[in-house]
């Protein structure tokens, strides 16, 4: 339902500070993306929370003018708990990076998924520490030569979708920084999904990791190299939306349609809503070359939030409880009198 | 039974239960303790338990305690040597003939000493045929197998029937101390209501132990202890925990403003966190965090919100909250940080109680960094320092520490119940929604406090964050002049606190040959120090405090006043160095125990006493 009587418009939404990010740098899309969508939530500017932790992606709540905290190094999602907990009608978002929630915030990040508080964690994704100039992260590519990682890492990534959805999360989407309108869609769902939504933003650090999604972004091929995934319609993709994915067996199998007998019929139907995470998974890891990689919401599934929960408890207990202010407690139990 | 003509009165008593840690030693004591207190008499207890929920039965090391000083005076401290003890088998025996009285009476489970037992507890042979048992009183009471006898027709397992065998202990206590059953009957009822067997059983053997200890009555003189004099009113029991709970709850229902709690369990202080998460009814929200930080950093999130908002720890917590309390020093946000202090470094003793984190509060943390520190001193002051560091945290909107340890935290002790008319109000400076000029880090000249706005209210849309701030508009500043105005303005936010606290009060004269400091749980041994010393006739006296930061103003001229001043805590010297600091004008001699232990008034005395003849 509607807060908002006069629809507000992204200059609402843009603060009086300067905006620091460096030229060229993937955010200041993001932040227009953000813009845009919040004035679709309808929702008053007085009950925007945007909480963050540290990095370059954490400084995004100074340019939005809403209410903002930017919070200590990867314990966003443990202050946006606090919170969304404390008043259940504040819209809270929290920006993140791949640093920040999935390295020294990968405990509070993995726990309020579990949890379905409905905060929407907005993870910038550029696989390289950028404000502390250009160290590996935990979704760095094996072998990425960083200035701690000068012979290559040795250590396997994270896929925060893989994550996510193995946290039990009920809405996953994926979206890339210069697709501006693509973003906004999936911010503006994230902003009505009930429970945490995870918004990984693939997003292009220009100075230390730049180019490191251009595979995707190349004009060229993008179009044979992502799938916009939509609830509902065909998994189609490719140039001439001739490529198609099927189930082949437990595996996705990339597909040609009009070759091998195969129609457009034979292509999966996007079910975001399917609570059985399976399909959400593989969506959510395919990677290129073998696939092209999976953009758009690729879970939203219902399920009952933390603090809705935690209400509806608070509520039953006060109903039957017969302690109904401090001076009852005081008086409950063995109490006796000194005449 | 008043009559009996061999009953004897006490001036006060103190009884340690004691055995396995499965054998119900803590809800045999509380049982005695709340039958003491129904009855009128004033009591103090202490909890000793091991950190091994179950350590290798019939061990030492698996030994748990609960002493009980009942009394019909003050009573300040849950005695030192106790008069009675039940061992439930020769390991309770071991680790506890030290703390019995030359001529007290050990009531022990006859059943259990046998060469396995003697074993497991370490003796090379029967403990009873050693002559140092002589001192003492011995009952070896078969108490395992009257126990069973007493229930054998109810078709109980055997383990089952030997689980009630504390409830013989406790009725041979209760008939040594002249006490009804009517209460612990009546315990039975409510606490095994859908299971009317297990009534029965732990009935009938709690009246078999009284008729046994009855039967053999010879053995001992029945103990009455008076009722205390206590000042009219209502009372409860209640411990350090539930105290600081409620203190926190009170101030929650005064401002109006619901209770937040975001914390981690860790011994000792996981009691506040279960009895918050209890109060749904009072509409506490508790929210059990994935880790100590998740625990404070939800907390900030809910105080940037507008709740009174909580966190509860122990030392090691408290540690991995430190970078969380500089992010609420920086926003100014209220936040109230109780740390029940238990044994360190690191894991240290994780049940037993220390004074050792006072220097982490008040400077452990990263840059000039004041927070305010509170300390309670007995079990139910939990309740009213929990109450002031709530209000201190809101009116001055700044994270507030209260120490607490193991020994207050696990303590009972009965507590006259306030009114809710009486807790004085708490004015948090809310900033009203439509105010012109809104500016978040605009202050109030005196207290320079800033205002709380609060998401959800219109045009008072700001940012805070851990970056530093612009003194008026908020915004991040690196300006070098404007760190240094902030520095000195978060400094002197604090340090202004001190017009709300009051005086430090001098027990005895206010000025004379030693005076005793302490702080936090010590108060109730030094107490009792200083005034049977004082009834000695030595010229002493005893400032105890519960304001650590900032100290009370007149702190000085009560120090100038004695020609020794003897700090003493449980720690090797950290409120010493801290007066030193502060006082540099002063000798502060100390007395320090670091053993796990509370101080005995014994050794206080002779301590005491050494000083004053030097």
């Amino acid at each position: 339902m509607a807060e908002t009587e006069v629809k507000l418009t992204p200059k609402d939404f843009k603060s009086d500070q300067e905006v620091r990010w460096c030229p060229g740098c993937g955010d200041h899309a993001i932040l227009t993306a953000i813009q845009r969508a919040l004035p679709e939530l309808e929702i008053k500017k007085e009950n925007f929370v945007f909480v963050s932790g540290i990095g370059c992606s954490s400084r995004l709540p100074y340019y939005v003018d809403t209410f903002g905290f930017h919070g200590i190094h990867g314990r966003g999602s443990a202050i946006s708990s606090g919170v969304k907990i404390a008043n259940t009608r504040l819209s809270v978002w929290q920006m993140t990076g791949d640093g920040d929630a999935l390295a020294i915030g990968g405990n509070h990040f993995i726990h309020t998924i579990r949890r379905n508080v409905d905060i929407n964690i907005v993870l910038f994704n550029n696989e390289i520490y950028g404000l502390t100039k250009g160290q590996y992260s935990p979704t760095s590519q094996k072998g990425a030569v960083t200035h701690t990682s000068p012979y290559g890492t040795v250590e396997a990534p994270f896929h925060p979708g893989e994550l996510a959805i193995g946290a039990q999360g009920k809405f996953f989407a994926r979206t890339i920084d210069n697709n501006i309108k693509l973003s906004t869609e999936i911010f503006i769902e994230a902003g009505k999904h009930e429970g945490t939504s995870v918004i990984e933003i693939l997003q292009n650090c220009v100075i230390y990791n730049d180019k490191t999604h251009g595979y995707l972004t190349d004009k060229e091929y993008k179009d044979d190299r992502q799938i916009i995934l939509r609830h509902g319609e065909p998994m189609i993709f490719g140039k001439e939306r001739d490529k198609g994915l099927i189930l082949d067996g437990l595996k996705l199998k990339v597909v040609k349609i009009g070759e091998d007998g195969i129609t457009e019929d034979d292509i999966l139907v996007h079910k975001a809503n399917e609570n059985n995470p399976g399909v959400h998974t593989m969506l959510a890891n395919m990677r290129y070359p073998n696939y092209p990689v999976a953009m758009g919401v690729i879970r939203n599934v219902q399920a009952p939030s933390y603090e809705a929960s935690l209400e509806t408890q608070i509520e039953k207990v006060k109903t039957q409880s017969k302690i109904k202010k401090m001076d009852d407690l005081f008086n409950s139990g063995t109490v006796w009198e000194v005449k | 039974m008043d009559t009996k003509p061999r009953s004897i009165e006490l001036e006060e008593v103190s009884i340690r239960f004691s055995g396995d840690s499965g054998d119900g030693m803590q809800l045999t004591g509380t049982l005695f303790s709340n039958t003491a207190a129904l009855f009128g008499n004033d009591l103090s207890t202490f909890p000793d338990y091991p950190s091994e929920i179950r350590a290798p039965q019939g061990t030492v090391g698996g030994v748990s305690g609960f002493q009980v000083h009942v009394g019909h005076s003050q009573i300040n401290t849950p005695g030192d040597y106790a008069d009675v003890l039940v061992a439930m088998n020769p390991a309770a025996l071991k680790a506890n003939t030290k703390w019995i009285k030359t001529g007290g009476t050990i009531i022990l489970d006859k059943d259990n000493f046998d060469e396995k037992g003697f074993l497991k507890a370490g003796y090379t042979d029967n403990p009873l045929k050693a002559e140092k048992l002589d001192k003492f009183n011995v009952i070896d009471a078969p108490i395992t197998s009257l126990t069973k006898e007493a229930i054998k027709d109810l078709g109980l397992d055997n383990k089952s029937a030997v689980r009630t065998k504390n409830m013989f202990a406790l009725g041979m206590v209760f008939y040594l101390f002249n006490r009804t059953l009517d209460y612990t009957f009546d315990f039975f009822e409510i606490k095994f209501k859908k299971r009317p067997l297990i009534i029965e059983a732990n009935k009938r053997v709690l009246q078999a132990g009284f008729n046994y200890a009855e039967t053999i009555e010879a053995l001992t003189p029945v103990i009455k202890v008076k009722q205390a004099e206590i000042e009219k009113g209502k009372y409860r029991t209640l411990n350090g925990n539930v105290a600081t709970a409620w203190g926190l709850l009170v101030a929650s229902e005064k401002v109006g403003k619901e209770i937040f709690v975001g914390s981690y369990p860790i011994t000792p202080a996981t009691g506040i966190l279960e009895e918050l998460s209890l109060r749904k009814d009072l509409g506490v929200k508790s929210f059990q965090a994935e880790d100590e930080i998740a625990g404070i950093c939800s907390a900030i999130g809910a105080s940037f919100t507008g709740s009174l908002a909580v966190t509860t720890t122990s030392g090691p917590g408290l540690s991995l909250k430190s970078e969380a309390i500089g992010l609420a020093v920086m926003t100014e946000l209220p936040l109230v940080i109780v740390n029940v202090q238990r044994g360190g470094p690191s894991t240290g003793l994780p049940t037993k109680t220390e004074q050792a984190d006072l220097l982490q509060v008040l400077y452990g943390r990263s840059g000039e960094c004041p927070v305010p520190v509170l300390a309670a001193s007995t079990p139910s002051d939990c309740f009213n320092y929990a109450y002031e560091a709530a209000k201190i945290a809101l009116e001055h909107m700044t994270p507030v520490i209260l120490l607490t340890d193991g020994f207050l935290g696990n303590g009972s002790e009965p507590w006259k119940i306030p009114s809710m008319a009486d807790m004085p109000e708490i004015n948090p400076p809310l900033i009203p929604e439509g105010i012109e000029n809104f500016q978040p880090y605009a202050r109030n000249n005196k207290t320079l406090v800033r205002g709380w706005a609060i998401p959800g209210k219109k045009g008072l849309e700001h940012r805070v964050g851990g970056l530093e701030k612009d003194a008026i508009t908020g915004s991040v500043s690196h300006d070098p002049l404007n760190h240094q105005k902030m520095v000195e303005t978060r400094e002197g936010k604090v340090n202004r606190i001190v017009k709300d606290v009051p005086d430090l009060e001098v027990e005895g004269n206010v000025s004379g040959e030693l005076l005793i400091i302490g702080w936090g749980s010590t108060y109730g041994h030094l107490l009792t120090a200083f005034r049977e010393l004082e009834a000695e006739g030595k010229k002493i006296s005893l400032a105890h405090f519960r304001y650590i930061r900032p100290l009370p103003k007149n702190t000085r001229k009560v120090l100038s006043k004695f020609k020794k001043i003897v700090v003493c805590e449980l720690n090797l010297g950290q409120f010493a160095n801290y007066l030193r600091m502060n006082f540099q004008e002063f000798e502060f001699k100390q007395y320090n125990k670091i053993q796990g232990l509370p101080f005995t008034v014994i050794e206080l005395k002779e301590h005491f006493i050494k000083l004053l003849e030097e």
